[in-house]
């Protein structure tokens, strides 16, 4: 991923604070673990990382990806290697939410271009930044596979279909409104029985 | 033409549960092959059942079965390819959110035939919510002893499990879904050994599409020969496609497989044709990778004859004035579409997705790119389509994957077919 020139200097970002999971989540790390062959919990590390980036400040600064290393008995590098190829992972602090709109063929053609510009112009933010008051990051994605019912955005992995200027403007409001309280969609660990 | 074999029971209430679908004749299929047939035998009804790959290469999944190295004393894996993410692709989304058990029932009959006792489910994570309906679905059938120990009280034992992606559409070609499920980067490896032989943590692996292996349901329903005489030639059975573009109908449409593509267009069974009663401009018949048609060739193949939704008909006049059936992601254009847009923004696609491995590619999809970007916006020079061509040439068959190939063909078969349509932009 993110090979030409896209400006990416992938600056890690180090917090020198201890984190760590709940004890729920620690169990729920640990049967994870086992869905692999002995010696294999690196296998592991995709889930591991989702559910790290959700529950320890919403992106993956060293200090979580070093604890998450060290519960799968990885050398940090192992993760840092695949934190910064996958791009749902972030490696900055980001908004409260994070507008993802696809910007890929299908719904290019059905508008989506300017759903996105729409999006630049209401919350004055540029793709890649964030509002002022921390609630919104803006992000260009590509294919979410969801073709059929484009325009296409996600917010926090959740899915926002057929969007148009008013519809993505409703979202956003509806978000603002939503502040502080905590979302009904299922987490990343609870998706795993 | 309409015929409904996968998604025949898409429309029940509550079809998502174990005991609804139970009730509606799920399960019944693996019961008959665990209580009543040998593995062998399961295998033999998917080689004669002509099904073929349905995540886009379209290779047969009874000899791909049979490549497994089964002198091995390894563990053998089943690993379901649903990292669904070719643009104009999501019919696998839509059958895991609807179906969960055809899926789960199809890797139970699966494994068994190959000899399977662990099958992971490769998903993308975008689709995080999916993530949950198919580990309830687990959580059912193993509750009603369909997975875990001693399944129906024989001595076949299976877990599945499904595991994350994390955004890269390179996990979707199969070793590099691999290397993402043992936990690395999605760099394809080169080949061989295939899978088949060093496949997961190195063992005899086999890689199947959702869409593939939810088949294999119906085909030990319906029986192997049954299921062959759907369809035509060696495009046998039905196949789900995913239609979306400048349509009237987009969505997931079953299609017995020889369905002519005017029927699919217009039809209003289908895509109910062009929205706003514009002119149809072209086509993507098999999601982005493939080459794109114009509307006459679309329609029609280059000897007059009608193009049919088969992998021979839409490869009739190969590159030349043909296509591929690939993934089933039918994009539409209308008339007032921009082709050399389209190109650009598929090709910003492929750079993105290029895992960076292979020179031709890395490099190729950025100055594809960067030259696609000027020719859009006003400062292309003449001589960039002939570089455009040769630098396409150039990434084709020289990568360790397809996806080099992937982001040529969409470029050279744009120029191929709207050579103007470029020429009229740089002028």
């Amino acid at each position: 991923m993110n090979t030409g020139n896209s400006v990416n200097h992938h600056l890690f970002v180090r917090e020198n604070k201890a984190v760590s999971f709940s004890d729920e989540t620690l169990e729920k790390v640990r049967s994870l673990i086992r869905r692999y062959p002995e010696g294999r919990q690196k296998s592991a590390l995709l889930p591991v990382l989702h559910i790290a980036q959700e529950e320890l400040g919403g992106f993956l600064s060293v200090d979580t990806m070093d604890y998450v290393a060290s519960l799968l008995n990885l050398n940090p590098i192992e993760v840092y290697e695949v934190a910064t190829f996958y791009s749902m992972f972030y490696l900055d602090k980001m908004g409260k939410y994070v507008l993802e709109v696809c910007h890929t063929g299908p719904c290019a053609i059905c508008g989506g271009e300017d759903v996105l510009q729409h999006i630049r112009d209401y919350l004055h933010i540029e793709t890649g930044e964030t509002t002022p008051d921390g609630m919104f990051t803006l992000k260009e994605v590509e294919c979410l596979g969801a073709c059929g019912n484009g325009p296409v955005m996600q917010v926090n992995t959740e899915f926002y279909e057929h969007m148009t200027a008013r519809q993505v403007e409703k979202v956003i409001e509806d978000l603002r409104q939503k502040q502080g309280e905590e979302g009904t969609s299922k987490g990343w660990a609870e998706q795993f029985s | 033409m309409g015929r409904a074999i996968l998604l025949d029971k898409v429309n029940i209430p509550g079809i998502r549960a174990f005991e609804v679908y139970r009730e509606h004749g799920g399960y019944k299929p693996a019961g008959k092959a665990l209580l009543g047939m040998t593995p062998a035998q399961v295998q033999q009804e998917v080689i004669k059942s002509g099904l073929r790959g349905r995540g886009g290469a379209g290779f047969p999944t009874g000899l791909k079965w049979s490549f497994l190295d089964r002198k091995s004393d390894k563990p053998r894996y089943l690993v379901c390819n649903a990292d669904e993410s070719e643009p104009g692709t999501f019919k696998d989304r839509y059958l895991m959110e609807k179906l969960p058990h055809l899926l789960i029932e199809g890797l139970i009959l699966s494994s068994y035939a190959l000899g399977v006792k662990t099958c992971y489910i490769y998903i993308r994570g975008e689709f995080k919510y999916l993530v949950g309906i198919l580990e309830t679905a687990i959580h059912e059938a193993k509750k009603n002893n369909y997975l875990g120990e001693k399944i129906l009280g024989t001595d076949f034992s299976l877990e599945i499990y499904v595991h994350p992606g994390a955004g890269a559409y390179i996990c979707g070609e199969e070793t590099a879904l691999l290397e993402s499920l043992e936990g690395k980067r999605g760099n394809p490896r080169i080949k061989p050994p295939f899978p088949a032989y060093k496949g997961l943590y190195d063992c005899p692996t086999v890689v199947n599409n959702v869409e593939t292996l939810a088949t294999v349901t119906s085909i030990i329903s319906m029986g192997g020969d049954a299921y062959s005489k759907l369809g035509i030639g060696k495009s046998t059975g039905t196949k789900l496609m995913s239609a979306c573009g400048n349509i009237n109908k987009p969505g997931v449409y079953e299609i017995e497989m020889g369905l002519p593509v005017e029927d699919f267009i217009y039809s209003e069974e289908y895509c109910g044709g062009i929205k706003n009663d514009r002119m149809l401009k072209a086509v993507i018949p098999g999601g982005s990778s493939v080459p794109i048609l114009p509307a006459d060739l679309i329609l029609n193949t280059a000897k007059g004859q009608p193009r049919l939704l088969t992998y021979e008909s839409l490869a009739e006049g190969e590159f030349i004035s043909g296509s591929m059936l690939g993934s089933g992601g039918f994009i539409v254009f209308d008339e007032n579409a921009c082709i050399v847009r389209n190109t650009w923004n598929l090709t910003r696609f492929y750079r993105h997705e290029s895992c960076g491995q292979c020179s031709p590619c890395r490099e190729g999809t950025g100055w594809m790119e960067k030259i696609l970007y000027r020719i859009e916006h006003g400062q292309g020079r003449m001589s960039d389509i002939d570089l455009l061509v040769r630098i396409a040439k150039n990434i084709e068959g020289n990568t360790i994957c397809p996806l080099g190939d992937a982001a040529a063909w969409p470029v050279a078969s744009a120029i191929r077919h709207f050579r103007k349509e470029f020429e009229e932009h740089i002028k």
